[in-house]
């Protein structure tokens, strides 16, 4: 494109009424190497914009919200609650049941020995039939 | 709306919104955490988009709301960030030394415009964007953006011609 163009763009240019393709021929005649010396000065903006075009967002874009791991968090969080409260009032029952059978045992074992000791309380009747046979005796 | 189906609808456009944010909130973070933002909040209202006819230019107007926000709330609070990437070094160009130095001169001349100037030139002059988008974006009539554009426009070159002049640096 001759300079003389060029120039009455630029004149354009600066009072804004250039239209998108008008300034696309502006920015592609500064982004080439010959630019004439009296345009120079116009270079560094030109350059900058086509710089800033380059610009890109280097971040991903994280679609799903942390709303839901935590509603999974709290599922989670419930679940372990109910089991562990669950479990515990299972282990108390067990451990009742537990003392309840050593209890029995223990009891159990009183009895026997109380009653094996009961037994030799009949000999006690023995020495009363004797002493009663002696009495008796003496008596008549 | 299915995610490939609204990936598929955003991400042409990502990088626009990020370019957008970076303009106003400089700071690549920022700029991250805003298109981000804007992302998630376009997916939380996914079963809406079909009803837009321009999610593209609903998405650039969020991202300028969201940047506005976060430069009144940085303005109001005592902090003051200092960004210090003003190099880029994404940017390629096999350029000499000098223009390079003047190109990001031009950064910090765009630094000094208004805000709603800094838009204009971005959505105008990088994302070559119609008068008409422009409007739907920033909620302005055409006559005022293309009178702001050329305030913008000449104001830079204004700057540029000084420094040539004078070689401030």
């Amino acid at each position: 494109m001759e300079l003389a163009n060029i120039e009455q763009l630029i004149e354009k240019y600066f009072e804004a009424t250039t239209t998108v393709q008008e300034e696309q021929e502006l920015q592609a005649y500064f982004s080439q190497d010959n630019v004439a010396p009296h345009l120079q000065e116009y270079l560094p903006m030109f350059q900058y914009f086509t710089d800033l075009k380059t610009e890109k967002s280097t971040r991903n874009v994280p679609l799903q919200p942390r709303k839901n791991y935590l509603k999974w968090i709290s599922v989670a969080a419930v679940f372990i609650l109910t089991t562990s409260l669950f479990f515990n009032e299972w282990r108390k029952q067990e451990e009742a049941k537990q003392a309840f059978s050593d209890f029995k045992m223990a009891m159990s074992l009183v009895s026997e020995n109380f009653n094996t000791g009961a037994s030799h309380i009949n000999y006690l009747t023995q020495f009363e039939e004797t002493t009663n046979k002696i009495f008796i005796t003496r008596n008549n | 709306m299915k995610q490939a189906e609204f990936l598929r609808t955003v991400l042409p456009f990502k990088d626009k919104l990020y370019r957008l944010a970076k303009r106003l909130l400089v700071s690549n973070e920022e700029a991250e955490d805003a298109t981000q933002e804007v992302l998630m909040k376009l997916w939380s209202k996914k079963s809406k988009i079909e009803a837009y006819n321009n999610v593209e230019a609903f998405a650039m107007t969020m991202t300028k709301n969201y940047c506005l926000d976060k430069l009144k709330s940085k303005q109001a609070s005592n902090l003051k960030l200092v960004h210090s990437n003003y190099k880029d070094e994404n940017t390629s160009l096999q350029r000499e030394v000098e223009l390079k130095d003047s190109v990001s001169f031009v950064h910090e001349i765009m630094e000094q415009l208004p805000e709603q100037q800094k838009i204009i030139i971005q959505l105008r002059d990088v994302e070559q964007y119609d008068f008409e988008e422009i409007a739907k974006v920033v909620n302005m009539n055409p006559t005022a953006i293309r009178v702001a554009l050329s305030r913008a426009r000449k104001y830079i070159r204004q700057e540029l011609v000084k420094k040539h002049n004078y070689g401030v640096s």
